[in-house]
């Protein structure tokens, strides 16, 4: 397929809004993705995303604004967005008392294909996606893997320019959804075809798309290249280190070399945890002059632990800021959120950021 | 559309229910039969001897009379039809859902009202084989068992009951899809539907006998007593025609038995004026029966236009 015009807008929303009743699922929202690039629309459950898709097909009117597809209105000239646009719903389901193939050649005949025309590109789609010897028993018996898998052949059976996958990794084993998405990354690089992706998988997401954007209820927070993201995040700690060093079996640091971590460039806060592991943000990354600092002080370091600088940081960041921002009102949000920011990936959200703030605190920074 | 309403009728006619469906109605309908042609040849040799005088219909009554202990066909279409017809449409959309097919399918290109319009229209063709093979298989065993011939105005009748059944169980239908768009579990609207069928079907004429009674009394004799005779029979058969068993097993007497002239009050003063036995012809009959034909089409449209409403008004999600 063609790719040749890289910068053309394929997917415009326009003040897009959905509402019910008073809740606004989807406000204001304004996309443009670019013809063959990987889209990713990330948030957590809830924030509009699946509610986004739908007006994008045309299976849900949008309260104000506009979504077009290759110039085609969602709403009006549903029929002819559905011709163009593949798509595969979160937890794709096929009658379970046909054949997978036979799911696939009744899709193709809804698509105006022929029998036989629809028999020989389901051949060719199963082979694709890898369900050829699957392909003859009945859809009911597939497991969850298989069945997202014949999902996309279900969609590469109309032949889209244009791919909007819900949660394509859902409830997947790790093997099946690397399998799936260097399928997905295939379809991109290889045909050309534009994929929006929705997907609350960061590390997923981030290893294939071009663009994400970051949806929080209803509203779009961010969106970008995602080291673009990280840049704009500068300032906020992007970077976190957990250190435990110590000095002749002391693992506690003293004034001095607080002084002088805390004089590193970018360095924004410094605490120490509860099990005694101290705890640094920057908005650079400070590895080397922190190693530098403790081997000066005479401190060896035991561990070090590194994390930040990918989408997992940057879409905690962006969360974290705009729900203080809805908090606390716009003015203090930054920085709130600044304050906020460095729990690791796993912790709750409560407590330890209490814990660091009152630590700041008491280390006077 | 042609599609997918192949696949929605090979579903139909594929399905385990649908057989077993078939199968007890093709039951019901021979010991229906046989009961009929016992009770008729005992009347027609009371005939010929001379007793009593045998309706020219005789092979209608083949659907219309019941044996000594089994009812007849036409009773058993008026109670079980509208099984037949929540069976085929109560999990028409929300079993689409729970199999997360319909999202799939709406994101075909295909207009929305493709899916329900395709749904019914198979449900209907399907209900219309069933009622028409077993129409044709009871004629020509009853030609058989019974050797009577076929006149063209008992033909036309036949078909034209036939079609009046499978209009009956499609209404039905159109009512149990209706609940399949509202409800998000098909155990919920087949319950819905069942409970609707057995309150018109089995209490609604006890309660309506009810309310007619309260509101024109008729025992305790005396003049008043006479007067309210006919405007309670009125108010009653006018409500009993809420429900679609009433105003089926109406159509049915009217239909195959051409001896009946009138569903109204008046054919309870003719047969008590003793009125001269005489048949109306089809068209007249057809004639008696029109309103409650356009009744039972405009039911059928306003259940599944309701079921078409909601359908294109929902939300199409996981």
């Amino acid at each position: 397929m063609e790719t040749a015009n890289k910068d053309e807008i394929v997917i415009r929303t326009v003040d897009l809004c959905k509402t019910y009743g008073t809740l606004k699922a989807v406000d204001h929202l304004n996309l443009e993705i670019r013809r063959g690039e990987i889209f990713g629309l990330l948030g957590p459950n809830g924030a509009g995303k699946t509610t986004t898709t739908l007006m994008l097909l045309g299976l849900t009117d949008p309260t104000s604004g506009s979504a077009s597809i290759e110039g085609l209105d969602c709403t009006r000239d549903s029929l002819a967005v559905k011709n163009e646009v593949g798509y595969l719903p979160d937890n794709v389901g096929f009658y379970p008392n046909m054949s997978g193939r036979d799911n696939l050649i009744f899709s193709g005949e809804m698509n105006g294909l022929t029998r036989e025309q629809a028999g020989e590109r389901a051949k060719q789609v199963l082979e694709r996606v890898g369900m050829t010897e699957a392909a003859d028993r009945d859809a009911g018996t597939y497991s969850r893997g298989m069945r997202q898998r014949l999902g996309i052949a279900d969609v590469l059976m109309k032949q889209p320019r244009i791919i909007i996958m819900d949660e394509p990794t859902g409830g997947l084993d790790p093997q099946a959804t690397t399998d799936l998405i260097s399928m997905i990354h295939d379809l991109s690089k290889i045909e050309g075809i534009t994929i929006l992706i929705s997907s609350h998988d960061l590390y997923q997401i981030q290893k294939i798309s071009d663009r994400v954007g970051i949806f929080v209820k209803g509203h779009m927070i961010a969106c970008g290249r995602i080291d673009e993201l990280g840049r704009q995040l500068q300032n906020e700690g992007l970077y976190m280190f957990d250190v435990w060093a110590d000095r002749n079996g002391d693992s506690t640091w003293d004034k001095d070399l607080l002084n002088d971590v805390r004089a590193l460039p970018n360095v924004k806060l410094i605490g120490r945890k509860v099990d005694g592991t101290i705890h640094v943000e920057s908005s650079e990354d400070v590895q080397r002059g922190l190693e530098e600092t403790l081997l000066r002080h005479n401190y060896t370091v035991r561990e070090m632990h590194r994390q930040g600088g990918d989408l997992d940081e940057i879409y905690r960041k962006y969360f974290e800021r705009a729900e203080a921002g809805e908090k606390g009102g716009k003015s203090n949000g930054r920085s709130k959120a600044g304050a906020d920011a460095g729990e690791k990936r796993t912790g709750s959200d409560e407590r330890p950021s209490k814990i660091r703030r009152g630590l700041s605190r008491i280390l006077g920074k | 559309m042609r599609v997918l309403y192949k696949k929605e009728l090979s579903d139909h006619l594929d399905s385990t229910r649908y057989q077993i469906l078939f199968v007890l109605l093709a039951c019901i309908m021979i010991f229906a039969v046989n009961g009929a042609i016992s009770t008729i040849s005992q009347a027609a040799q009371q005939t010929s001897d001379g007793q009593t005088s045998v309706s020219e219909f005789l092979f209608l009554q083949l659907f219309t009379t019941s044996g000594s202990n089994v009812y007849s066909f036409s009773t058993f279409i008026g109670f079980l039809g509208p099984i037949v017809g929540i069976m085929l449409g109560f999990d028409a959309i929300n079993e689409e859902v729970a199999q997360g097919t319909l999202n799939r399918l709406a994101a075909q290109p295909i207009y929305r009202d493709t899916i329900i319009n395709a749904k019914f229209l198979a449900g209907l063709t399907a209900v219309a084989i069933m009622i028409f093979t077993l129409g044709g298989v009871m004629t020509g065993y009853g030609l058989i068992r019974t050797g009577l011939v076929l006149t063209g105005e008992e033909v036309a009748r036949i078909v034209m009951y036939l079609l009046m059944c499978t209009l009956y169980i499609s209404l039905w239908m159109a009512l149990a899809e209706l609940f399949s768009v509202t409800s998000r579990y098909a155990a919920t609207s087949a319950l819905a539907s069942i409970a609707i069928w057995l309150f018109l079907t089995m209490f609604w004429s006890t309660i309506v006998s009810g309310i007619a009674g309260s509101i024109y009394p008729v025992n305790g004799g005396g003049y008043q007593a006479q007067l309210n005779a006919i405007s309670n029979y009125s108010l009653q058969t006018g409500l009993n025609r809420v429900s679609p068993y009433y105003v089926f097993s109406e159509i049915t007497t009217i239909l195959m038995n051409p001896n009946v002239h009138s569903t109204n009050v008046v054919s309870l003063l003719t047969s008590q004026e003793g009125a001269v036995a005489s048949y109306l012809s089809f068209g007249q009959s057809l004639l008696q029966i029109w309103p409650h034909i356009v009744l039972m089409i405009a039911e059928t449209v306003i259940f599944f236009a309701a079921a078409y409403i909601t359908f294109m008004k929902r939300e199409i999600r996981a």
